[in-house]
């Protein structure tokens, strides 16, 4: 394929879902090991709510009010879910289970109130996200790559997910010791000082953060994947966390990057004449991935236990 | 209008549907309580997500075969048969790899969510032009609803109720206590397939009427409900029961009794406002109940040492507990004990001398751990051993004011 044709067409979206891939998996290691991996799951069907109640309040389609009304929702949810386990005396799951269909409700309801689907604010692009339409039409060749007018045309996904991804990777990095002995041993953690009530709660942040970045590109549901999927692979393959983040990084690029490609030009090889969902198809690979390394990995059973249940 | 709604004059559609929904929340709210009892309550948000891809592929395969694609029966085979799919791909994550519990539902769900989603964009592009019905399945859709369908909710609502009634016991035992019921001869795991497959029908079921992301709430919010009103879980199943009902019968009203009411989410909302007031108000379990149990309790305490100080011709300086006593009428205004309040001091400090003794004998061991500073000790001991103590520690002793 050509530079005319790739540049402008593939290259926005492969990068934007390859950082969006990363920018969960990195969070999802430890959600993953945590086994908070749900969160994940909570947080991405309540940002559609936050979406909704910010473009009421401001009344346009942009950037930040989006992403804070978002993050705003993630927060309200996690808040929900604590005070409904603590008052009630729930189990954490089925406090999950009503704060997050409850307020996916709310945001549905909303929609179809205010019938805010003629802006292109609807409950399809919602679920299934719109990583084909993230084009880059100012682009020429890759000598666009160069010319600062045609960089000004860049889709504003582009930018801010590379943003999410430095942030979520300069979390990882500065608290990574607190992070992996916290995730590990949480009593050892809080004797030797970790405030680890502040870094759950910083994590679970980041990983709303990196949702709702993700989000406008492969959707709310799709998302799960991308935080569960390639920690959950990656730990198939090792037992060192370290080498576990490289797997997961790796996964996450290669489902990103194949669902992609395999979203649209898979169906021209069989001969169909158009793309099949980039979204869905990277969530597919993904689990392909998370399929092959649970049958196959070489850590994948629970290490002293027998590997016959 | 919702009054009309409610009572069923709102013409022959609106009234399917709220039969249907209501149907729909009873065996949603039956079998889910199983789920809730045995802690696994989002394993039903893997089970909902997985019916998509079950959908498309049986959307495709009746195309194919030369239909519309519409037929109601098949797209609920197709969506049982990948729910069935996931559910042992879920559980096969959980028994033979490392992965926790909720990494397989969270793995479980969004891939086949994602497998479903790419479907979709093939039918899309298939030209049929009349996928409509499809759509309608992601987020419920119920103005189209035919007497047919109905008749599928009703019969497939009732059959799982019927299961459920049959084999409750194994499944209530399994619940509270997988080893003992495994030590009994059930056979754990084949009960737990079973409950998974009538959540799995109940989700099929509802598929229609609230979509295939909020059955999750249906499944999950009734149970949670329940549990504030009743310790007991057959009572837990039939509030559960009731509440998922009625909140598909209001939901279902209220929905039709104004456009742009989605009948899926307001049946949600109105499941979250039952189990918001249950969370407030309930007996015993609700927060108001535990703040004012709480509020008792420190009433109590307070008198108890305002009493004990009184006795002890203390000075007391605790603004509450000077308030509470001059309330209860033990003292009077200017801090000085009543005729009653002394007899009651009397009275407690002497309990707690018994006390004294008891915790220092141990032949009242046992009785002696009940103490904390608030039980009478007549409701631990007998009168007879009360007079044998009385015996020891002297006559009663005079307050004075």
């Amino acid at each position: 394929m050509s530079g005319e044709e790739f540049v402008p067409l593939s290259l926005t979206p492969l990068l934007i879902g390859t950082f969006a891939a990363i920018a969960c998996a990195l969070p999802g290691n430890f959600l993953v090991l945590r086994k908070q991996a749900l969160i994940g799951d909570a947080i991405s069907h309540v940002v559609l709510p936050g979406i909704v109640v910010a473009f009421l309040l401001t009344g346009a389609i942009s950037t930040w009010p989006m992403m804070l009304g978002a993050a705003g929702a993630a927060v309200v949810a996690v808040v929900m879910i604590e005070a409904i386990r603590r008052l009630g005396q729930i189990e954490p799951g089925a406090a999950m289970g009503v704060v997050f269909t409850t307020m996916f409700a709310g945001g549905v309801l909303l929609l179809e109130q205010t019938d805010t689907s003629t802006v292109h604010l609807d409950v399809e692009h919602a679920l299934y996200g719109n990583l084909e339409s993230l084009i880059w039409l100012d682009a020429t060749d890759w000598s666009s790559l160069l010319d600062l007018q045609a960089l000004a045309g860049l889709p504003p996904e582009l930018p801010r997910i590379a943003l999410t991804l430095t942030g979520v990777l300069l979390f990882t990095w500065l608290f990574w010791r607190p992070l992996k002995i916290s995730t590990f041993d949480e009593g050892f953690a809080r004797t030797i000082g970790i405030r680890t009530g502040a870094l759950g709660m910083a994590l679970v942040l980041i990983a709303a953060i990196a949702a709702v970045a993700a989000f406008d590109a492969v959707g709310s549901i799709i998302v799960i994947a991308m935080f569960i999927c390639p920690p959950a692979a990656a730990r198939m393959m090792t037992n060192r966390l370290e080498v576990q983040i490289v797997w997961s990084v790796l996964f996450a690029t290669l489902s990103a990057v194949s669902g992609y490609v395999l979203a649209g030009y898979g169906p021209l090889w069989l001969g169909a004449a158009d793309a099949v969902s980039a979204a869905g198809m990277i969530a597919t690979i993904s689990g392909l991935i998370l399929a092959l390394t649970a049958a196959f990995g070489p850590c994948r059973t629970r290490s002293g236990a027998p590997s016959q249940a | 209008m919702l009054w009309e709604a409610l009572t069923l004059q709102l013409g022959y559609n609106a009234t399917l549907v709220a039969i249907g929904a209501t149907l729909l929340g009873v065996s949603a709210g039956v079998t889910g309580t199983f789920l809730f009892l045995r802690k696994r309550a989002l394993v039903s948000d893997a089970i909902s997500h997985a019916t998509l891809p079950g959908v498309c592929l049986a959307f495709m395969v009746l195309v194919a075969l030369g239909g519309d694609g519409r037929n109601l029966i098949g797209l609920l085979a197709g969506s049982a048969i990948s729910a069935w799919v996931g559910l042992l791909c879920m559980n096969w994550l959980t028994s033979r790899t490392r992965l926790a519990e909720d990494a397989a539902i969270g793995a479980v769900l969004s891939v086949f969510f994602g497998f479903g989603v790419v479907l979709l964009t093939v039918i899309q592009t298939m030209g049929v032009g009349r996928q409509a019905g499809l759509e309608g399945f992601l987020l419920g859709s119920t103005a189209g609803m035919l007497w047919a369908d109905a008749l599928v909710i009703a019969i497939g609502g009732a059959a799982t109720l019927v299961l459920v009634m049959i084999i409750r016991r194994p499944m209530t035992m399994v619940a509270f206590d997988p080893e003992y019921a495994a030590a009994r001869g059930l056979p754990v795991h084949r009960i737990d397939l079973a409950m998974m497959g009538l959540v799995m029908a109940v989700t099929v079921v509802g598929l229609k009427i609230v979509g295939l992301i909020l059955i999750v709430a249906l499944l999950i919010i009734p149970p949670v409900t329940a549990r504030f009103w009743t310790e007991r879980s057959d009572r837990v199943v039939v509030l559960a029961g009731l509440a998922g009902g009625l909140a598909g019968y209001l939901g279902a009203g209220i929905s039709a009794s104004a456009p742009n009411l989605p009948t899926g989410p307001i049946i949600v909302l109105v499941s979250f406002g039952f189990f918001a007031l249950s969370l407030l108000f309930a007996p015993v379990r609700g927060v108001l109940a535990a703040i004012l149990s709480h509020l008792r309790f420190q009433r109590r305490v307070h008198i108890r040492q305002g009493l004990l100080a009184l006795a002890q011709g203390q000075q007391i300086y605790e603004p509450l507990t000077i308030r509470l006593l001059r309330r209860t009428g033990l003292v009077r205004a200017d801090g000085v004990a009543t005729e009653e309040g002394r007899a009651r001091a009397a009275k407690a400090l002497r309990d707690e001398k018994r006390w004294e003794i008891v915790r220092a004998d141990q032949a009242h061991e046992a009785t002696a751990a009940l103490y904390d500073g608030l039980r009478d000790i007549e409701t631990v001991l007998t009168r007879d051993q009360i007079a044998e103590i009385d015996r020891r520690i002297g006559g009663p002793q005079e307050v004075t004011p």
